[in-house]
């Protein structure tokens, strides 16, 4: 189980970079690709600050280009998450 | 492009501009018809300042917008990449578009253009990014600060928006560039494009962005909202801040037509900009010789100006110039003055866009909305300033004035269509 | 017939590298970088530390002590450029009738060096945010609007037409001289003091563009940290400065027989409408300004000699604007020169559309393409010719500058020889 879970990654969306109106992030987002949420580069480095900032956990710049789902972002900090977090 | 298309309609051989669409957001009323009707009413937007403690400032008055919620009128997306002045002319921007039931799918895409103005940025949003940096260190400092304070965010923002492709741009000229963004949006008009939208918007309603204006010592330290700003009065202390604007949708006259538009709100008529001299140079402002070039851009005289919109800066020395510039060109009391910013404040790059928004629909209503509170109006200056009341008259034509901080003059003219 | 034709009859430029507009000129075709580790502040924790700073002494440059005072750097640098312009094209402007000079400049992100050590003061670097206005300075406003800038070249000048600053971030430099242009067109002036300046290197714009990761990471090699179209660019560097013109429709020069650099024959603006700081590959509505700009200047692809780049060495950036250039082109594109010097004074935003213009002038009169600096590898998707390294002799009688900038504004200006103007 990771210690960062779906629900705390979308409201970390969701105040990082706001929610599309034709978008459901309650529906099966797990494996759907950011862009197709409707987020975009600047928002991708936004929640690429708030993971840093907020769970001290860090993310080398070209890392960010593999984050392309909410699973893979969720694999990556689970992988990294300081000891004791 | 437009040297195909063919023009009945022109001045000089040069296409005319007229105003289809409105949109409004102001401290006295969020939505066009809510601001007229609370303009026309007389209703004030100036208060004490509410969104951060402004107790310990020699001045604490506002017009701020309060209850604008812009996650109601704008895509959650679009919300956290931008700053509040942003948020007013994105919102601003719906309701001129609606206003003028384009379908901007119908139009190429480069005969769509954007002119904004802005004065000061996205305050709020940069002092929150700068004490993020100073507090925490760079990697505190949000990807969207690259993108929301600055002056040009709101014009792509709404290029993005709505998909319009040509013409872009932003002008900056402090409380002038209002007008100054209409004179833009009509040289592209000119030069082919088919439909710009224009206007401007300011809020620099952050307490950084608020003390940044105590020292030019022109906001006023009278603290009581019904007797702060009194321009052309004998107790004018200084002007009280505001927040907001006005978008509007400027067209090519006979492509309007063409698509449908029977009764523009009127043509931008005429326009002038000039600078005034350094202070302590000895030369004279020249904001008669910037009125007088709208006019002759126009192509009208002094006597066939209905109705003026005016800077009223609040200031005794600005007002004097003014009520001057008024004298010399109408004679004493010759023409209706009012200034309907007394309910709003000044609202910097939204003021220009907002008047002659006012003027507008003065053309419509033939009504002249009134200025409120002044009480004791200068006599020496010899205006017939519409006062507390508005006046039911006959209206053709209205003169905007508006005047920016550092020297900025521009006056722009606007006439019921043919 | 053309319905621009506006002439360049004075240039004054501050860059990194050399200030005024010989050294200017020696410094870009030297291909030498201008670039190095920030000095202005300590960049220690900044991703980017590395800038194209100028070595300024207002004094030295007719400032009094109250105009530096006064005026932010990006002002400094205005006014500086506007004397040295103004001085080069003979033009007796205190003759003029004043209503009939304006002023138009171009900025982006303001006087943000003056600003942002001002919000240090008020707020105790962040602590306070009711800031405390005990600590406010008399020039604290025109800090915190750009217009001051352009206050201060009218001042300087004396200049009392049409005012103002064109701001539509990185291309503002080239839309500020087709707002001039047009002013001059339209008969509301008969000189425009046109140009653009930027001083952004301050530690809130350096923090901007680390966090969209825009800026090079070559921390380790400060004059080759921007390498446009080269395989191993890391992003951009930025610079500060300003380029100043006198612009004259032609007829006036020609009359009063000033020197002639070059004419602006073309200018056009367009908006991609996608994205604040994305690009799409394929460069269309660059590609758009570039062709706008050449109809309006009556010119073909083939008469163009020399492209000035946008280049500002992102990958992003070198793959649109190469598209776009072959675009609007065509084959000719394979065959034209085209450069970028912000690989060696950096990506000045407002200020750097103007200093390219400078810098096609310039090329125009003495014949000679400048180089890109640090390329050494070629992206293998970028295939135009970039003039790598060494400047090239060349006969220059039309030159095209384009600039891309956020809110998705893509501009280009065209400009000609006097003698190709004329025919």
């Amino acid at each position: 189980m990771s210690a960062f879970t779906l629900d705390e990654l979308k409201t970390m969306l969701q105040e990082a970079a706001g929610v599309d109106e034709s978008v459901d992030l309650n529906g099966a987002v797990l494996d759907t690709p950011f862009s197709g949420l409707g987020y975009d580069s600047l928002a991708m480095l936004e929640l690429a600050t708030r993971i840093q900032n907020q769970l001290g956990v860090p993310i080398p710049d070209d890392h960010i280009e593999f984050m392309t789902t909410p699973r893979a972002v969720l694999e990556y900090i689970d992988s990294h998450l300081p000891m004791g977090a | 492009m437009s040297e195909s298309r063919e023009r009945q309609s022109t001045d000089g051989g040069r296409a005319r501009a007229v105003f289809t669409g409105i949109g409004v957001v102001a401290p006295n009323g969020k939505g066009t018809e809510d601001w007229w009707a609370a303009t026309l009413a007389g209703k004030s937007g100036i208060d004490t300042v509410r969104s951060f403690d402004a107790r310990s400032y020699p001045s604490q008055l506002a017009g701020e917008i309060k209850g604008f919620d812009p996650g109601k009128r704008l895509s959650a997306r679009i919300v956290v990449e931008t700053s509040r002045m942003s948020h007013f002319a994105l919102a601003a921007t719906r309701m001129a578009l609606d206003d003028a039931t384009v379908d901007l799918s119908q139009i190429p895409e480069y005969e769509l253009g954007v002119i904004t103005a802005n004065a000061s940025g996205g305050a709020e949003f940069g002092q929150r990014e700068l004490q993020k940096l100073w507090r925490g260190g760079p990697k505190d400092v949000s990807p969207y600060m690259s993108i929301a304070w600055f002056y040009a965010a709101t014009t792509g923002q709404i290029s993005i928006g709505h998909g319009m492709r040509g013409p872009c741009g932003v002008m900056v000229s402090e409380q002038a560039g209002g007008l100054d963004a209409l004179g833009q949006a009509r040289r592209v008009v000119r030069d082919g494009t088919r439909l710009v939208v224009t206007g401007g918007s300011d809020s620099s309603l952050s307490p950084a962005g608020f003390v940044s204006q105590l020292p030019t010592a022109n906001l006023t330290t009278v603290n009581d909202p019904a007797r702060a700003y009194l321009p052309f009065d004998t107790d004018a202390s200084g002007f009280v801040p505001g927040e907001g604007g006005a978008i509007l949708v400027l067209e090519n006259a006979d492509t309007a037509r063409e698509r449908g538009v029977d009764r523009p709100y009127g043509e931008l008529a005429g326009y002038a900009a000039t600078f005034d001299p350094r202070p302590g140079s000895g030369r004279p402002p020249t904001l008669t010789r910037c009125a007088r070039a709208a006019l002759a851009d126009a192509r009208m005289r002094p006597e066939d100006i209905d109705v003026v919109f005016a800077d009223g800066h609040g200031t005794a020395e600005k007002d004097r110039q003014e009520s001057r510039t008024l004298a010399e060109l109408f004679g004493p009391r010759a023409v209706p003055v009012t200034v309907p910013k007394t309910t709003t404040g000044r609202l910097y790059a939204g003021a220009g866009a907002l008047d002659t928004a006012g003027a507008l629909l003065a053309l419509r209503d033939q009504v002249v909305p009134p200025t409120i509170h002044v009480k004791n109006p200068v006599a020496a200056y010899e205006l017939d300033l519409v006062i507390d009341q508005p006046r039911e008259t006959v209206l053709r034509t209205a003169m905007v004035i508006a005047r920016g901080h550092g020297g900025f003059n521009a006056v722009a003219i606007v006439r019921l269509a043919d | 017939m053309r319905t621009m034709d506006v002439a360049i009859t004075g240039i004054g430029v501050m860059a990194p590298g050399g200030l005024g507009c010989d050294a200017f000129w020696d410094r870009i075709v030297s291909g030498g970088a201008a670039t190095r580790r920030v000095s202005l502040f300590d960049p220690t924790g900044f991703r980017c530390q590395v800038a194209a700073e100028i070595d300024f002494d207002p004094a030295a440059h007719g400032l009094t002590p109250q105009d530096w005072r006064r005026m932010d750097r990006a002002a400094q640098f205005a006014v500086v450029a506007m004397d040295e312009a103004v001085a080069d094209s003979g033009l007796d402007l205190a003759g003029m009738d004043p209503g009939r000079v304006a002023v138009t400049v171009g900025n982006a992100v303001g006087c943000t060096t003056g600003l942002e050590e001002e919000y240090r003061v008020l707020s105790n670097d962040g602590r306070q945010w009711a800031v405390d206005h005990t600590f406010a300075v008399p020039q604290l406003y025109d800090y915190l609007v750009p217009s001051s800038i352009a206050t201060e070249v009218a001042w300087r000048s004396g200049a009392e037409g049409p005012t103002s600053v064109v701001s539509s971030g990185c291309t503002s430099g080239i839309d500020a001289l087709g707002y001039a242009a047009g002013l001059l067109a339209e008969g509301s002036a008969n000189v425009v003091l046109a140009g653009s300046a930027d001083a952004p290197i301050s530690p809130i714009t350096m923090a901007c563009f680390d966090a969209i990761k825009a800026t090079s990471t070559y921390n380790d090699d400060p004059s080759g940290a921007c390498r446009p179209f080269d395989r191993d660019r890391r992003g951009l560097v930025l610079g500060e400065g300003a380029a100043m013109f006198v612009l004259e429709n032609a007829d006036d020069a020609q009359r009063r027989g000033a020197h002639v650099y070059a004419h602006i024959l073309g200018y056009a603006t367009r908006a991609n409408g996608f994205h604040m700081t994305g690009l799409r590959a394929d460069g269309r509505e660059m590609a758009e300004a570039i062709t706008v700009a050449l109809n309006q200047a009556k010119l073909d692809p083939k008469d163009i000699d020399y492209v000035n780049a946008h280049g500002s060495g992102t990958k992003q950036n070198d793959r649109h604007e190469t598209a776009a250039v072959k675009t609007s082109l065509g084959s000719r594109a394979f065959e034209i020169p085209m450069s970028s010097i912000k690989s060696m004074i950096g990506h000045s935003l407002g200020a750097i559309g103007s200093i390219e213009v400078a810098a096609c002038a310039l090329a125009i009169e003495h014949d000679v393409v400048p180089p890109t600096a640090n390329l050494h590898e070629r992206d293998p998707e970028c295939d135009l010719d970039y003039v790598p390294l060494t400047a090239r002799e060349q006969k220059i009688s039309t030159a095209l500058s384009v600039g891309s900038g956020f809110g998705g504004f893509q501009s280009a200006i065209v400009m000609a020889a006097p003698d190709k103007a004329a025919a």
